[in-house]
């Protein structure tokens, strides 16, 4: 194998913030650019990487079987929704039983609602956490999984909060482009740093092997419980990005339940389990062919023959292009494996040899070892 | 035999019995390991020789006796504390972070010194140094401030010392898993002595290697005994090879120790060939 030429750390920075200044120019001209359809896809992929980022967390780099996503979407989309709603719209949604105090007099803006909603679901994540990330493998999928579907029937019946089954209607359509992006690079920045920082090497000893890693000093059950709880945080977030996006809540399975973990769960295997850049992947793949592929659930007319659109089809034709991709990649798009700027290079590297035969002497001070 | 004093040893096991429902497996074990010495725990398949390990090591809490280390009762601790205070082993059958590279297999060992605070507390009541240097690591390995990228420097630093020193810098960047299989089992010692350890528990490290590959590991051990400074506690299973390289040797035999001392004693020991004649005879 030829020797792997790295960057220097300095050049990769540069690079990186040269990436987030085009990313920033790229998003600012889609206004011009694209439909409102279109955008509300740009929106939804950063909103689905915000969720999908932080639940390879745990299912990915610390190796936990978790099916409970979707409960601390839940707790986050609720609780900044009551916090953007205005007293006035809560008075007016809440018809069968009136909001509890405070909630009912309080208002916050977007920002402070979102952190709120972040917070609320880290401390749900500590809560349920605590008592159950003593079990592993599927007794944990179980219970999480438990755990989730009692959230969301906590919130269809606590009428006075939740408003029951009616859910929460009418929200102001703040995730706008800026706060979908914004938070997806805060999300990533911070979960990417600790990833790779002697906490991430920690929790990916524990996936490699728990006993093992006790046994090199590390209290698994203390570093299993943090790892829950950053990525309940950011689930939180992200329920709060989808609840503003949806510009509605409610306690649908379909919503906040079983189904939106299960979505989850398909775009991190399908990146790839373990790597961010592969949940990302996932989240966009899963963004933009859930979108794409409503046509099929529509009526189709070619010539004079109108094909009727199943409902559901969507899923099913998902479904398919999910297991075809798995059977071909084993370990979905990515592996455990991140796109990194060594990567890249080595690999434009490689293909300017390919058109000519000298290899690029690489500047000095570019690179180091 | 005279009475043993728990004071002239680093690692005492008092009357140790581990039963697991009607079998037992360790039956009041009442020895233990002296400062700096290499020390030999042999017997035949099934006698209990990782069952002590992992009563040491906090993997299982005695049904009886105590374990003390250092001068600290470190009785019913949990694994992870435990090896904080400076016991570190390896595994009968490699358990290394297999997805992980040899480098990152090292440096997860040094990840303790920043987050037990608990068991660093028991260090200071001891009057020993602890490990911890500095807090809120967790909040700046997240932000990467100037003293967090220093600390990672500082940890590469000594991880690649540490692989110079055992001969595997130079696949520091291969994938465990991908180790042939005696590299794979000096990475496991490589591990466990990135804990900075007082006492290093080896079970068996010498398993599925032939005869050469085993002598060599022998020397490997008894170097890194003098250049680490370490103690060391050795299982293995034949007798033949351990001889040359232990000071004493412990023979266990159906959880009970039939005989104890050097290697030319316990080889004569009547007691211990009639141990092992089954497997002899199996063998020739
Ligand atoms: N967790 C456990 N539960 C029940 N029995 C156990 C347990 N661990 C060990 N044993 C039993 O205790 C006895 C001693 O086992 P141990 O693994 O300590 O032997 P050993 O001396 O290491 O043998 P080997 O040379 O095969 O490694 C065996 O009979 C084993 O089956
Ligand atoms: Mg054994």
């Amino acid at each position: 194998m030829p020797m792997e030429k790295r960057l220097s750390t300095k050049t990769k920075i540069y690079l990186t913030i040269g990436l987030i200044i085009v990313g920033a120019l790229l998003l600012w001209g889609s206004n011009y650019w694209l439909e409102s359809y279109g955008q509300r896809i740009l929106k939804l992929i950063a909103v689905y990487g915000v969720l999908a980022v932080s639940y390879t967390f745990v299912n990915g780099i610390t190796g936990m079987f978790s099916l409970g996503h979707a409960g601390f979407v839940a707790v986050g989309a609720y609780v900044s929704a009551l916090l953007t709603m205005s007293p006035m719209e809560k008075e007016m949604s809440f018809i069968l039983e009136p909001l509890i105090w405070p909630l009912n007099s309080i208002q916050t803006d977007f920002l402070t609602a979102t952190i709120a909603g972040g917070i609320a679901a880290a401390i749900f994540a500590f809560a349920i956490g605590y008592p159950s990330l003593r079990l592993t493998g599927d007794y944990l999928a179980i219970v999480t999984l438990g755990f989730s579907e009692i959230i969301r029937l906590i919130a269809l019946n606590a009428q006075n909060i939740t408003n029951g089954a009616l859910g929460l209607k009418g929200l102001t359509e703040y995730t706008n482009i800026w706060w979908a992006w914004g938070w997806l690079l805060i999300t990533v920045v911070v979960i990417a740093s600790l990833t790779y920082s002697s906490y991430g090497r920690a929790l990916k000893a524990i996936r490699d092997d728990d006993i093992a890693a006790e046994a090199m000093g590390i209290n698994v059950f203390k570093h299993r419980l943090l790892a829950f709880v950053v990525s309940g945080f950011f689930a939180g977030i992200g329920g709060s990005l989808y609840a503003h996006l949806l510009t509605t809540i409610d306690p649908r399975p379909t919503t906040i339940g079983v189904f939106l973990t299960f979505y989850l769960l398909i775009m991190i295997v399908l990146g790839g389990l373990g790597s961010i850049t592969g949940a990302l992947i996932g989240a966009a793949l899963f963004a933009i062919l859930s979108e794409w592929l409503r046509i099929f659930e529509s009526n189709i007319t070619i010539g004079s023959i109108t094909i009727k659109g199943i409902p559901g089809m969507r899923m099913v034709i998902f479904s398919t292009l999910f297991v075809v991709t798995m059977l071909v990649w084993r370990r979905g798009i990515m592996g455990m494996e991140e796109i990194t700027w060594d990567k890249l290079y080595n690999w434009l590297l490689r293909f300017r040899k390919k058109g000519q035969t000298a290899e690029p002497e690489p500047k000095r001070g570019d690179v180091d070892e | 035999m005279s009475e043993l004093k728990k004071e002239d040893f680093l690692l005492f096991l008092d009357h140790v019995t581990m039963q697991f429902g009607g079998l037992v497996a360790v039956d009041d074990f009442h020895n233990g390991v002296k400062p700096g010495e290499l020390l030999g725990l042999i017997g035949p398949n099934g006698a209990g020789k990782t069952t002590v390990f992992n009563v040491i090591t906090g993997i299982y809490t005695p049904t009886k006796g105590r374990v003390y280390f250092a001068g600290m009762d470190i009785t019913g601790l949990r694994p992870h504390i435990i090896t904080h205070l400076g016991i570190a082993r390896t595994f009968q059958n490699i358990r290394l972070f297999h997805n992980m590279t040899v480098l990152e297999n090292v440096l997860v060992s040094q990840h303790h010194a920043l987050t037990n605070s608990d068991a660093d507390r028991i260090l200071k009541k001891h009057g020993m140094p602890v490990k911890r240097t500095g807090r809120f690591w967790f909040w700046k390995a997240i932000l990467k401030s100037p003293g967090y990228i220093n600390l990672e420097k500082h940890m590469v630093k000594e991880a690649e010392e540490l692989l110079e020193k055992v001969g595997l810098l130079d696949v520091k960047n291969e994938k465990a898993s991908a180790l042939p299989y005696g590299m794979q089992r000096k990475l496991e010692i490589a591990r466990a002595l990135a804990t900075e350890p007082k006492l290093i528990l080896l079970d068996e490290p010498a398993a599925g290697m032939n005869p050469q590959e085993t002598e060599e590991l022998m020397e490997f051990i008894v170097r890194i005994r003098d250049e680490f400074k370490v103690t060391v506690l050795l299982i293995e299973h034949d007798m033949k090879v351990v001889m040359g390289i232990c000071e004493r040797i412990i023979v266990l035999d159906y959880g009970k120790i039939i005989s104890e001392g050097t290697a030319a004693e316990v080889s004569s020991d009547p007691k211990v060939i009639e141990a092992y004649l089954g497997e002899w005879e199996n063998v020739s």
